[in-house]
């Protein structure tokens, strides 16, 4: 038991190499600092996807670890989202209207320069005020930790109203979809102060830079890429130890935990908490380099993805969750974006534009019905895990013992 | 001898359906304990009250040297007081290894911060090693719980009460689907367990409660019908009415 953490968990290093090499890869081929065969449209949508992997590997914390399905992560997502839209938003218009004023004869006042940054941004909902909500926006700082500050405490309070009712199962997840939903329909009225369902643009120009989106688009992958391993390697250090043994036990049998003398509460809500902060940094991320943000995005629909590609990567480790995210949203942008050839019956033409949620839900299925384990599955196959032998014997007399199919995992 | 745990005057009613009915029981220290009694008179339901699965609507429940009442506390804190409970079903935890299983029982802070950051000590896995060897799964340590057999699983249940160092045990059923020889070994263990604390089996089979050796309380729709050694018991009246005639 001498041996360190990564000599146990060889997979973390695994994944660790293939990430810096898929980085430097990237970068390498990039236009903004390689030989340019990737565009930087594309180089986008790679390190939005490395921000998709890291909400997937919290999705799988909290969901195929600790067995809380939450269809809320995409709320938090997009807060951290929303935090750091402000400040960019603001501090860039800042500038703007700045150079504007700079024209004019008498230098304006600082009051005016507020004035006139509030009419930019909130002219679209017909409001030239700033809502109370912004107060902090001219910081970066303070924005910073808003990204984590606010969905973090709005989990920690949800969390803790749910888990202490005991609220369990298809229950919760529905309060959580709740939650998701109130919280979209909220953004999307014009005056609660976040341009309502216009929602934040121009995310993409950072403030004061002036180097092109060819460089700006690799620094953001190469973050992306950052927060992605380190997120990885909180998560696997968490579950490696007696912490993710005791919230594997409260997803097999809440019960039994409690009898053990552990506040199943208290676990479930850190848990919660923490994973919501991480999907919260992933959006934080995720939205500069989308460019826009808008309620939509938080729709309950997005959280119900997150729970697809974890399921098909492989709930209940850590490397399937980002499988599935970075497969099914990478193949998810080609059958959408045109790219995918359409295929012609005869008497109809499969378009996959429109066809490919279809494929997506029927695989979904099939993955739920015939391998659980998901594409991480695979995995077992490779490294020679087997499953003991019974040739289906039962494991005991008892009828609640569980047989051989079921005790394979 | 002073008593660990007190309850007096408890009931409790689901639907209208009186499950506990003005239910009385102590147990002292170091003291073994059966619990018999036919299907549906409350054995469970009595498990589910002293380990703050259920409330009971009136009544006391008292606990250690202070009478502490264990009404307001959590199952967690109750467990963490020192009651430790074996189901029916053997409950262990199938996805995780024979060390995990006991490692996660193992008598520790039980706080979530607190576990985060714990690592096993070489003193800790030396504990859950002499444990293993008590339970005879010494061999299975690294095996997943979930591939053990039936008996096996019961065993390491016991083990994970052991590792937890309660002062009470709730003990249901133990010997359920075991083999005779295994049923041996369980008594051995349960027999010892109560050297040093309190343990209270409920049984329905007659012979391993012989084999126990101890005083048997009878219960009966929800209430106790009898006390006493299982001769003083099996040759009551009443219970022989209720329980040994069918």
């Amino acid at each position: 038991m001498e041996r360190s953490f990564v000599a146990k968990n060889p997979s973390v290093l695994v994944f660790l190499a293939i990430l810096s090499l898929f980085t430097l890869g990237v970068t390498v081929l990039s236009e903004g600092f390689g030989i340019g065969v990737i565009s930087t449209s594309f180089v986008k949508t790679l390190g939005k996807t490395l921000c998709l992997c890291l909400i997937a590997v919290a999705m799988d914390l909290v969901w195929g670890f600790t067995g809380i399905l939450s269809l809320g992560h995409f709320a938090f997502f997009g807060l951290g989202g929303y935090m750091i839209g402000m400040w960019l938003m603001y501090e860039r218009t800042r500038l703007i209207v700045v150079e504007s004023l700079s024209q004019a004869d008498i230098p304006p006042t600082s009051a005016e320069v507020v004035d006139a940054i509030g009419t930019q941004i909130f002219g679209v909902v017909g409001s030239s005020e700033f809502p109370l909500i912004w107060a902090f926006s001219d910081s970066l700082f303070l924005q910073l930790a808003l990204v984590v500050l606010v969905p973090g405490l709005l989990a920690l309070i949800f969390g803790w109203l749910a888990f202490r009712s005991r609220v369990t199962g298809v229950y919760l997840s529905i309060l959580t979809q709740a939650m998701t939903l109130a919280l979209a329909l909220y953004l999307f009225q014009n005056d609660s102060g976040m341009r309502g369902n216009n929602g934040l643009s121009g995310l993409q120009n950072l403030p004061g830079v002036t180097a092109s989106q060819d460089l700006v688009s690799i620094w953001f992958l190469w973050a992306s890429a950052l927060a992605l391993g380190l997120g990885y390697m909180l998560a696997a250090w968490i579950v490696a130890g007696k912490f993710g043994s005791v919230i594997r036990g409260i997803r097999d049998n809440e019960a039994r935990v409690r009898f053990l003398g552990y506040s199943v509460e208290n676990y479930k809500l850190a848990v919660f908490t923490l994973t919501a902060c991480i999907a919260a940094i992933a959006g934080a991320l995720y939205y500069p380099q989308a460019g826009i943000i808008n309620p939509e995005e938080m729709a309950p629909i997005a959280s119900i993805y997150l729970a697809v590609w974890v399921a098909i990567g492989g709930r209940g480790r850590l490397y399937g969750a980002v499988i599935g995210a970075a497969f099914v949203s990478l193949l998810s942008t080609w059958f959408t974006g045109g790219q995918a050839p359409d295929i012609p019956l005869g008497f109809y033409t499969i378009k996959w534009v429109d066809w490919w949620q279809v494929l997506l839900g029927v695989s979904f299925v099939l993955v739920t019905l015939f391998a659980p384990k998901g594409i991480g599955g695979l995995f077992d196959l490779w490294t020679n895990h087997r499953a003991p032998q019974r040739y289906g014997a039962p494991l005991g007399p008892d009828e609640s013992a569980l047989r051989e199919m079921e005790a394979l995992e | 001898m002073s008593t660990l745990l007190e309850v007096s005057g408890v009931s409790v009613t689901f639907d209208g359906f009186r499950a506990i009915n003005n239910l009385s029981f102590q147990i002292g220290k170091a003291e073994l304990r059966a619990v018999i009694g036919p299907n549906g008179a409350g054995k469970t339901t009595f498990m589910d009250i002293v380990t703050g699965k259920t409330r009971p609507d009136e009544g006391r429940v008292t606990w250690g040297e202070k009478s502490v009442s264990l009404l307001r506390m959590s199952e967690a804190k109750i467990a963490q007081a020192g009651i430790g409970r074996k189901f029916q079903k053997p409950t262990v935890f199938e996805d995780q290894t024979v060390q995990e299983n006991l490692l996660m029982a193992l008598k520790n802070k039980r706080g979530w911060l607190g576990v985060l950051f714990y690592r096993p000590s070489t003193d800790h896995l030396e504990k859950v090693e002499e444990l293993a060897a008590e339970i005879g799964l010494y061999g299975e340590l690294l095996r997943k719980s979930g591939e053990l057999s039936h008996g096996q699983k019961q065993w390491l249940e016991i083990g994970m009460l052991l590792a937890q160092e309660p002062r009470l045990l709730l003990v249901d059923e133990p010997a359920a689907g075991m083999t005779s020889q295994e049923r041996e070994h369980t008594t051995d263990l349960l027999v010892q367990a109560a050297k040093t604390r309190a343990v209270v089996v409920v049984e329905h089979d007659m012979e391993f409660v012989r084999r126990l050796n101890c005083r048997v309380t009878v219960l009966h729709e929800g209430s106790v019908l009898a006390e006493g050694s299982l001769d003083h018991v099996t040759s009551n009246q009443d219970v022989i009415d209720v329980y040994l005639g069918r």
